[in-house]
């Protein structure tokens, strides 16, 4: 059953959006016109220009409000999300506690040129986000942290050293979509070494969700919202079901 | 100013204490060159260029040095004998070196150079040129400016939209125009080249880009007719040449700071350390104001319980820069504004050590860092948590405004954000343009007794680190909880113990000047 809907402004499927942006031209009738069509480009109705300010002699800024015309048929969404029960940090611990005999390796770093930390550190650091405790804290596992700018081959180098169980990839800030390119890399660096069953490989960020995680061939993909409870769930659950099945 | 009723002698007594850590290190540097060290020299006896492989110039010297000869004598070792015997400009004689038409390595075995002298010749243009660049500095600074000055980045990776945006932003009201490097360039050991259309989160800096962005601003300030200050890294593995560079080229700052490439970049500490110091002193001599780093131990570790890391730590990079000769005037020491919001009383514990540091260190040019590690893709919350913020910076005489993009964690500014940024920045600069001069703290109250137990805590702490010695306590993890090694880390192969005959004409001349000049 189609179930149709548009953005609530202020009553159910008016379709009201707002939106700002910056043009390169001069703020005056015709910069004002030109965002004015702009929006209505794209499928917008009832389009009002209600700030436009001059951020140089060419270039405009404009906020504007409008109404979406068209409506989505939500029944048609679908989404990939990890697929599992998020357990708390007790029941992780004793999760493992109860499945393995050993202590489990999680070894973390930002990859690339990448200089923010502030995701693995979320995740990893004794103290994680938010109120959340990172991995350090976790009673049988052993969280390793390489911190940021690591490159492919010194994290692969590193997992191998430790003997890692689960390998964690943040990516932070990107541009020109530079983290993918440095996903696709690692992954390929592992099936050239024949190394990807070896671990559970995660990655995480801002600009990362689980379908691309999938799609670009690693084990989860976490977004904005998760900590290190949503991540080691994920990791402890796949680990116990690849010693299982030694898949 | 005595605002919080701060201790004057807890205060005197922790910078003692950081001078006897600094100078400690002090020890170790002075008897070691690194590469980099002796690149800078190069750079200051006119040496520049790539050659066809793209391979600057300076590198190809001090690498035939390295690989054929002994770099602990010092370029100036090999370089003053060739110019004894060839009577060609340094120039061209690594012009030479690439062709293959000169090893160095024949003047190894011989005794201390007789020739240093020879070198002064090619050094003084370039010692002109600096001394010319920093009296122009100091009459563009003589046109009217208001502190806090605000200063925004530009991040496109191109030089020449670099241009379009940061004229934008002096235009609409911001002071200071920081062009943030390519991410990784701190790892290069070596400057590119030219100018440059493509970087990651930045555009890579070489003097060619420099000089770009120097001549746009200048033009903005003629129009403005107030001061626009650019900046850039003097940090990484290439810390000393690039500080050459930017005071070729008119730089106002720089961010320099060892512990920061330490920490954060896992450069190995005994080379940083050591290009560090000649940093400064190039800084020094050109009138540079250096930006330290000591803000983003805050976004690792808790912005509450770790804020005397950061009191510590700028106490010891005011003794480095004062062994470097450095005017107190000139550093910019670094503190931040990242209390996790959802933590009550948060901004008065803010204002505490913001208005802490404006007392401990009153003659510096604070460097105020915005909110990063807690903010969030919630841009409307993010605008509020930068207001409270520019409070602050305003209500505390921060010196260096560091502007906080509501688009922080998501993307590299746009125009649009940094305008945002400004309009923000400048109303509450209005808005709050004397409230410093009307507030006081209750001297019972908590945000005195904040500042007076951080300023405690750091005393402490820095006791512990001299009893250790600097480097043991970074092999601790004594800073951002993070532990580095002495010996690990990148650059520790560029570094070399000086031979007894190792000469720096550079060193000695700008350290006999700027003696001159206390």
């Amino acid at each position: 059953m189609k179930q149709l809907i548009r953005p609530y402004g202020d009553t159910l499927n008016d379709g009201k959006i707002q939106l700002s942006f910056t043009l390169p031209i001069a703020c005056n009738k015709k910069g004002e016109a030109s965002a004015k069509a702009l929006v209505e480009s794209l499928g917008i109705r009832d389009v009002s220009v209600v700030h436009s300010e001059a951020l140089d002699d060419a270039f405009s800024y404009y906020i504007i409000y409008g109404t979406v015309a068209n409506p989505i048929d939500i029944e048609n969404i679908t989404v990939e999300t990890v697929d599992q029960a998020v357990m708390s940090k007790d029941a992780i611990e004793a999760y493992i506690k109860e499945k393995f005999d050993k202590e489990l390796v999680f070894i973390g770093a930002s990859t690339g040129t990448d200089a923010h930390t502030v995701g693995i550190d979320a995740i990893m650091n004794m103290k994680g986000f938010n109120g959340h405790y990172g991995l350090e804290r976790y009673q049988g596992i052993k969280a390793i942290n390489l911190g940021s700018q690591v490159d492919n081959e010194t994290l692969l180098k590193q997992a191998l050293h430790h003997h890692a169980d689960v390998i964690l990839i943040s990516q932070t800030v990107t541009q020109k979509n530079i983290h993918i390119k440095n996903l696709t890399e690692f992954i390929e660096l592992l099936e050239a070494e024949n190394l990807r069953e070896r671990f559970i490989v995660i990655i995480g960020g801002p600009r990362i969700d689980h379908s691309l995680a999938k799609e670009l061939g690693f084990d989860a993909g976490f977004g904005p919202k998760n900590y290190a409870y949503d991540v080691a769930s994920f990791a402890v659950e796949a680990l116990y079901f690849k010693q299982k099945y030694d898949v | 100013m005595n605002k919080l009723y701060l201790n004057q002698q807890t205060i005197n007594a922790a910078r003692l204490t950081a001078k006897k850590i600094a100078d400690s290190v002090q020890t170790f540097i002075d008897q070691h060159t690194t590469i980099s060290v002796e690149r800078a020299l190069c750079r200051m006896l006119g040496i520049d260029g790539v050659n066809a492989l793209d391979i600057p110039y300076p590198n190809i010297i001090v690498d035939h040095i390295k690989d054929n000869a002994d770099l602990s004598k010092g370029v100036a070792h090999y370089l003053s004998y060739a110019l004894a015997e060839h009577k060609h400009a340094p120039q061209k004689i690594a012009e030479m070196i690439d062709q293959n038409c000169l090893d160095l390595s024949q003047y190894d075995k011989l005794e201390q150079s007789p020739h240093i002298a020879l070198l002064t010749q090619y050094l003084t243009p370039q010692l002109n040129r600096i001394k010319r660049q920093k009296a122009t500095r100091e009459t563009m600074q003589l046109k009217p400016s208001k502190t806090p000055l605000k200063y925004v980045i530009v991040a496109t990776g191109n030089i020449y939209e670099d241009v379009k945006q940061a004229v934008a932003a002096a235009k609409q009201g911001a002071d200071i125009i920081a062009v943030i490097r390519t991410t990784g360039q701190s790892l290069l050991d070596y400057v590119p080249y030219g100018n440059t259309v493509e970087g990651f989160g930045g555009t890579y800096a070489t003097q060619a880009n420099f000089a770009t962005m120097r001549v746009a601003l200048d033009q903005v300030s003629d129009d403005q007719n107030r001061p626009i200050y650019l900046v850039n890294y003097a940090s990484g593995l290439c810390m000393s040449e690039i500080a050459v560079m930017g005071a070729l080229e008119r730089l106002d700052m720089m961010l320099n700071d060892a512990l920061y490439g330490i920490i954060f970049r896992d450069i190995n500490m005994q080379r940083t350390f050591i290009d560090q110091y000649f940093s400064r002193v190039i800084s020094a001599y050109s009138g540079i104001t250096i930006n330290t780093g000591e803000d983003n131990y805050l976004t690792t570790s808790d912005a509450f319980l770790e804020a005397h890391t950061v009191l510590a730590s700028q106490f010891i990079n005011e003794q480095f820069a004062l062994n470097a000769h450095m005017k107190k005037s000139l550093m910019g020491l670094g503190h931040a504004y990242e209390i996790d919001p959802a933590m009550p009383n948060s901004f008065l514990y803010e204002i505490a050590q913001a208005q802490m540091a404006r007392e401990i260190f009153p003659e510096a040019p604070l460097k105020y860092m915005p909110p990063t590690k807690h903010m969030t893709g919630d841009i409307f919350q993010g605008v509020i948590q930068n207001a409270l913020f520019n409070i602050t910076a305003v209500s505390t005489d921060q010196t260096i405004h560091l502007l906080g993009m509501l688009t922080e964690a998501i993307h590299t500014p746009f125009m649009s954000d940094r305008a945002q940024a400004l309009k923000n920045a400048q109303y509450i600069a209005s808005a709050f343009q004397d409230f410093s001069k009307e507030i006081k703290f209750d001297e019972n109250g908590m945000i005195v007794a904040r500042a007076q137990s951080v300023l405690s805590e750091a005393n402490q702490l820095l006791s512990s680190i001299k009893n250790m010695g600097l480097f043991t306590a970074l092999e601790n993890g004594v800073f951002a909880s993070t532990k580095r090694q002495m010996t690990s880390g990148k650059g520790l192969e560029g570094v070399f113990k000086k031979h007894a005959v190792y000469r720096n004409p550079v060193l000695e001349l700008m350290k006999k000047a700027m003696a001159g000049d206390v």
